[in-house]
């Protein structure tokens, strides 16, 4: 196990090389508003994050990671385009694993630039492959942006394809829905009697609580809606299923999508958006030939990456977590920023992680 | 030394305990006034009584601060993260069962799933712009229920009593709470989620993996079990 100092000087060599690279170097505080993050991730993030609270401020979460308030400092003012480095600690509570730090270093980069985002993603990209070059590791990558495209090019209503949209990041509700969507799940009797009744709907009940007759009305028309809509089609439902298992070197991948695409043609502006990231990173001197493209690849632990993913991971170690991870973000910069879009791809590293490997090498 | 057993300080899961030992020869009794929390075993030697509240039993097992304790399932699952590797469930007791639930007021006429409770929690926070509030004290366990279940755009509110009224006084939509006959729900206008039921719970005894034993207090274990188990 490497020790504090080793992970320090290895976190500031990484960090320095991100430097060169044309990252301007940035502390971001180490206690967060919780508002802010609870407002984006949910209840969830109480399941990974330290808690902590004083009579003036509130909830404090001690930082997750690094992505939100670099976020929301690049647009408090920073100049665009904008690069930048950080490295220092992060904190995940544990509740299962005990194997697992609570406590360790991140060394991250983060582009915000708009001119040519397959370059900017293709430069990340380049950037980590080259921080972790001697190490054998296997590198994943995916494009969320091909599985949104998909979702927007289903033809189905709207309100089928928000719900699905909104669960890309859990997979299995979003087969559950999918599911139903498609005629495939058999409705419950007591969604059938709900629907046997027309108009809005008196019930003996008491009206309670802050949601009020008005929303229940309104959302009992909208599954009155749902159940005259058509099904999802079967031809549909197979080309979004066959998306879904894409798992192949990058041109093969590619070949098989446009095949795809034949039958969800939505997706063919992200594909091109792939096709254009792809030939940015040859030009970087990547071997796109061997480099593995799965689409469902970043759909359960990134919740905010909304297009390119990667993840370097070792395969001779699975108990370890990814060495590296990152991807694009532009949703998150878009809800921040209300609506205000500012188009960001990023990435961090494990520096002790590094170190592990390496040490293992030697010895 | 003895070896240490944890039991409910008041109320009935204390004389149900009682009970409970009672039939299996071992007699539990309270000693000294009313409010001391003292306590004798008589029928087995080398036992002592440990008169403690429900809700710290689970935490004193994983300490090892006692050897055996009796609380409910619900209360181990949530205090407990990994409880299978600091406890041992001994014997179900057939008491204190309850089940953990999640329910929404009765005239939400359009929720019956945990599916339809995820449409109408985007929906709430669309139009309230807050996240819809779950009022519970069992944080851990309905998180992990309702993330594996694929349920987003909620927040979990303390309540630590009178959780059922939290809907009425709108600090919060919808409540996750224990209940044994339903009673307290209805009368609060809340319906149970067809499939929300989150944990079946009874007072359970169960075995500390970590506290200490001699030698003689181990042979005094032994005798306590296999009383309990004749």
């Amino acid at each position: 196990m490497p020790n504090r100092s080793q992970i320090e000087a290895r976190a500031a060599l990484l960090r320095q090389r991100f430097e060169v690279a044309g990252g301007v170097v940035v502390d971001p505080p180490l206690l967060q508003p919780a508002d802010i993050l609870l407002d984006l991730y949910g209840e969830d993030i109480r399941a990974r994050a330290y808690v902590t609270s004083d009579a003036l401020r509130g909830e404090q979460m001690l930082r997750p990671d690094f992505t939100l308030p670099m976020v929301q400092m690049h647009m408090k003012g920073g100049a665009e385009p904008a690069r930048y480095t950080y490295a220092g600690q992060v904190f995940r509570r544990q509740e299962h694993d005990p194997d697992r730090a609570n406590e360790f270093v991140q060394v991250g980069y983060e582009v915000f630039d708009r001119t040519d985002p397959a370059d900017a993603d293709a430069e990340v990209f380049a950037l980590f492959q080259l921080q972790l070059r001697g190490l054998e590791l296997r590198v994943a990558t995916g494009d969320i942006g091909i599985l949104l495209a998909a979702v927007e090019g289903l033809n189905t209503t709207e309100v089928r394809k928000s719900a699905l949209r909104r669960h890309i990041w859990r997979p299995r509700r979003f087969r559950a829905l999918l599911d139903r969507f498609a005629g495939r799940t058999p409705m419950s009797e007591s969604r059938k009697k709900l629907l046997s009744t027309t108009g809005p709907l008196t019930g003996t009940a008491p009206e309670i609580g802050k949601r009020r007759a008005a929303e229940i009305d309104a959302r009992v028309e909208t599954l009155r809606a749902d159940a005259a809509a058509p099904p999802i089609s079967e031809h549909e439902m197979e080309a979004l299923e066959a998306l879904l298992a894409v798992r192949e070197t990058v041109p093969y991948a590619l070949e098989q999508m446009r095949d795809i695409a034949v039958d969800l043609p939505a997706i063919l502006p992200a594909l091109d958006r792939l096709e254009a990231r792809t030939s940015a990173m040859k030009a970087r001197g990547i071997a796109i030939d061997q480099l593995d493209f799965e689409a469902s690849y970043g759909r359960t632990s990134m919740e905010y990456y909304d297009g390119f993913v990667f993840g370097f991971y070792a395969e001779r170690r699975p108990d370890l977590p990814p060495i590296a991870t990152g991807g694009r973000y532009d949703a998150l910069t878009r809800y921040l920023g209300q609506e205000d879009e500012i188009p960001a791809v990023g990435g961090v590293i494990r520096p002790d992680l590094i170190l592990t490997l390496e040490g293992e090498v030697r010895s | 030394m003895s070896i240490k057993l944890g039991v409910p300080s008041k109320g009935r899961l204390m004389e149900k305990t009682f009970d409970w030992f009672a039939k299996r020869g071992i007699t539990l009794s309270r000693t000294g006034s009313d409010r001391e929390y003292a306590g004798a075993v008589e029928g087995v030697e080398g036992v002592d009584l440990v008169l403690l509240s429900a809700g710290e039993i689970p935490r004193e097992l994983a300490a090892g601060r006692i050897h055996l304790g009796v609380t409910g399932t619900d209360l181990v699952h949530e205090k407990l993260p990994r409880w299978e590797q600091q406890v041992e469930e001994l014997e179900p007791m057939g008491f204190g069962e309850a089940d953990l639930i999640l329910a929404v007021p009765q005239f939400w006429i359009d929720v019956d799933t945990l599916e339809d409770l995820d449409a109408v929690a985007a929906a709430f926070r669309r139009t309230h712009g807050h996240r819809l509030r779950i009022a519970t004290k069992y944080h851990r366990l309905i998180r992990e229920f309702l993330a594996d279940a694929g349920v987003a755009d909620y927040q979990l509110i303390d309540s630590q009593g009178a959780t059922e009224g939290t809907v009425k006084n709108e600090t919060a939509e919808m409540v996750a709470d224990i209940t044994s006959t339903g009673e307290t729900l209805r009368a609060n206008h809340l319906k149970i989620l067809s499939d929300g039921l989150v944990l079946r719970s009874q007072a359970t005894l169960w075995r500390s993996r970590v506290a200490k034993c001699t030698s003689e207090e181990k042979s005094a274990l032994k005798t306590l079990l296999a009383k309990i188990d004749s």
